[in-house]
């Protein structure tokens, strides 16, 4: 049986496009996984349906429909992807439309649903990892995704389905499902689950493993970054890989960037739990297979776990960033003068003391609190960063940043600020008995 | 002052690569060796107790370490070190993307 090839055209909710279709095009894909949901991506999607009911999807899924149905049509490509977010079926709506528009008749589109759990989940619910349930958030509930597994996946494959889309389909199972569905896996199988979920977990982060966020000039020098591609697995029936990407595409495939990926959020490495699988990364072998080609095998596993993890959104408020920047000599003390005003204005003036933090960028700012620090530095922001359940405080702050360029120690410049909402997740568990995915097809 | 040729200002970047991740209010890390050679030495130097007492305002809480001795790598498993996480965390970094290169900023030690 020829290897299975399956490639990624996203590995998150902003990835790159261009690549995407010049990998439909030229890399004879059998499937083209997008993967585009984290936990906070599927909140701020409930957040946007909640403000129009026809939205709630990612925001580039048109022009990602637009640029790879039609490449996908012509090279034979099923794409799954969990674009849909906290609304699959307005989403599935929207991809027939396009295919109507681009006039590929025919065209068969499944969405996936049954992954909103919000009607099963009560409010005393404990969370899965920390003391508390969900009530003592205090904040109000936007949704509640439960994982989906390749089982809710595989029977649109087998309707035939050129496009899938759903939900909270969890990363991995995404690529699985098509494995199984080629290669007559049976769900039982934990070694083939286990290898089938490596190939998902290698790939679910797109140019994560073929050269992308990797780079450190000097020790770990990538070529052509700017052009980087996406990546391919090349998969047998028995579940070895080969992990590449294509001919005249910037980036790299070595042993050092999949090792790089395969330990990626992941804690114990023989305990990696996903819904179709407790997988076990812990011996696998990585092999150079040629230039840009690395062969991967030995993942394994143990029984699925018996619940699901569902991940709860709340709106979380706003969250305000404001700054100011200083040069030159004593640009550091400036700023720390600064930073002791703007203290002192939002507490006396405004009554603002907590969820406020305050940085040097330059000197001391993502390692603040670790205690690593500059002592040099000429050119300097002061950063400022407030949350709060109300705008207003917010609003106030930004105020604050502002006013320095007036009544701020001396050659303060370059003011900006920026008001965002604001969502914050949890996580607890179902039984996955209680969830039940379901899939409609439509054709174009 | 240390005597030339005794290397005691390198540090972990020099022999190892890394990427940090997250989930919730955990970070973790993981390390490899480029060269089988140096695998030892980087074990010795980079213990769990170490990464914690390095950034003990950060790493609020117990710090676990997975060997992945056929391919030269370490996982570190740092729990409640995100400053509450991406959803409380006030930091720029809010995932702790960057925790890789606190790890790679420590100093190599001799042993």
């Amino acid at each position: 049986m020829p290897a299975f090839r399956i490639g990624t055209g996203a590995g998150f909710s902003a990835d790159r496009l261009d690549p995407a279709v010049d990998l439909v095009k030229r890399g004879k894909l059998d499937v083209l996984v997008l993967e585009c949901l984290g936990e906070r991506t599927v909140a701020f999607s409930h957040r946007d349906r909640m403000a129009d009911p026809q939205k709630g999807y990612n925001s580039h899924l048109r022009r990602r429909m637009q640029a790879l149905l039609p490449a996908c049509r012509a090279a034979g490509t099923t794409m799954i992807s969990n674009m849909g977010a906290a609304n699959p079926r307005a989403a599935a709506a929207r991809t027939l439309e396009i295919a109507r528009e681009l006039g590929l008749t025919g065209l068969k589109v499944a969405c996936i649903e049954g992954d909103d759990v919000s009607a099963l989940v009560p409010a005393n619910q404990p969370f899965m990892d920390e003391p508390g349930t969900l009530a003592d958030v205090g904040m109000p509930v936007v949704g509640m995704n439960a994982y989906l597994g390749a089982d809710a996946i595989v029977p649109a494959l087998q309707a035939g389905a050129d496009v899938i889309i759903g939900g909270r389909l969890a990363d991995p199972s995404m690529f699985l499902a098509p494995l199984a569905h080629r290669f007559g896996w049976d769900a039982t199988d934990m070694a083939r689950m286990g290898a089938g979920t490596l190939v998902g977990h290698l790939l679910e982060c797109g140019m994560q493993i073929t050269g992308g966020y990797f780079a450190d000039p000097g020790v770990k020098d990538v070529a052509n970054l700017a052009q980087c591609g996406y990546p391919i697995a090349e998969v047998q029936a028995d579940g070895v890989a080969i992990i590449t990407k294509l001919d005249g595409t910037g980036g790299c495939v070595t042993p050092a960037t999949v090792k790089e990926q395969l330990l990626y959020e992941v804690h114990d490495p023989a305990r990696y739990l996903t819904p179709d699988v407790t997988a076990d990364f812990s011996r696998v072998q990585i092999a150079v297979a040629g230039p840009d080609r690395v062969q991967v095998s030995q993942a394994s596993g143990t029984a699925r776990p018996q619940t699901l993890k569902v991940t709860v959104g709340f709106d979380g408020g706003f969250q305000g960033e404001a700054g100011v920047s200083y040069a030159g000599p004593a640009a550091q003390e400036r700023g720390r003068l600064a930073a002791e005003v703007v203290r002192e204005r939002l507490s006396k003036a405004h009554g603002i003391a907590s969820d406020l933090r305050i940085d040097l960028i330059g000197v001391s700012s993502l390692f603040a609190t670790a205690g690593v620090s500059a002592y040099d530095a000429q050119d300097v922001r002061l950063h400022v960063t407030l949350r709060s359940r109300a705008k207003e405080d917010a609003e106030l702050m930004l105020w604050e940043i502002e006013s320095l360029l007036c009544c701020g120690p001396a050659g303060g410049g370059g003011f900006r600020g920026s008001i965002v909402p604001c969502v914050m997740t949890k996580s607890v568990l179902i039984e996955r008995e209680r969830v039940k995915p379901t899939f409609t097809m439509a054709v174009a | 002052m240390n005597a030339p040729g005794r290397n005691s200002r390198r540090i972990i970047r020099d022999i190892a690569h890394a990427r940090a991740g997250d989930k919730g209010n955990t970070s973790n890390v993981n390390v490899w060796a480029y060269d089988a050679a140096d695998f030892e030495l980087l074990k010795r130097n980079l213990t769990a107790e170490r990464i914690k007492q390095a950034f003990p305002d950060l790493i609020r809480g117990r710090v676990e370490r997975y060997v992945i001795e056929h391919l030269q790598g370490l996982n570190f498993v740092m729990h409640d070190a995100l400053e509450g996480g991406v959803n409380r965390s006030l930091n720029l970094d809010s995932h702790g993307k960057s925790w890789s290169y606190l790890i790679l900023g420590l100093e190599i030690e001799e042993l």
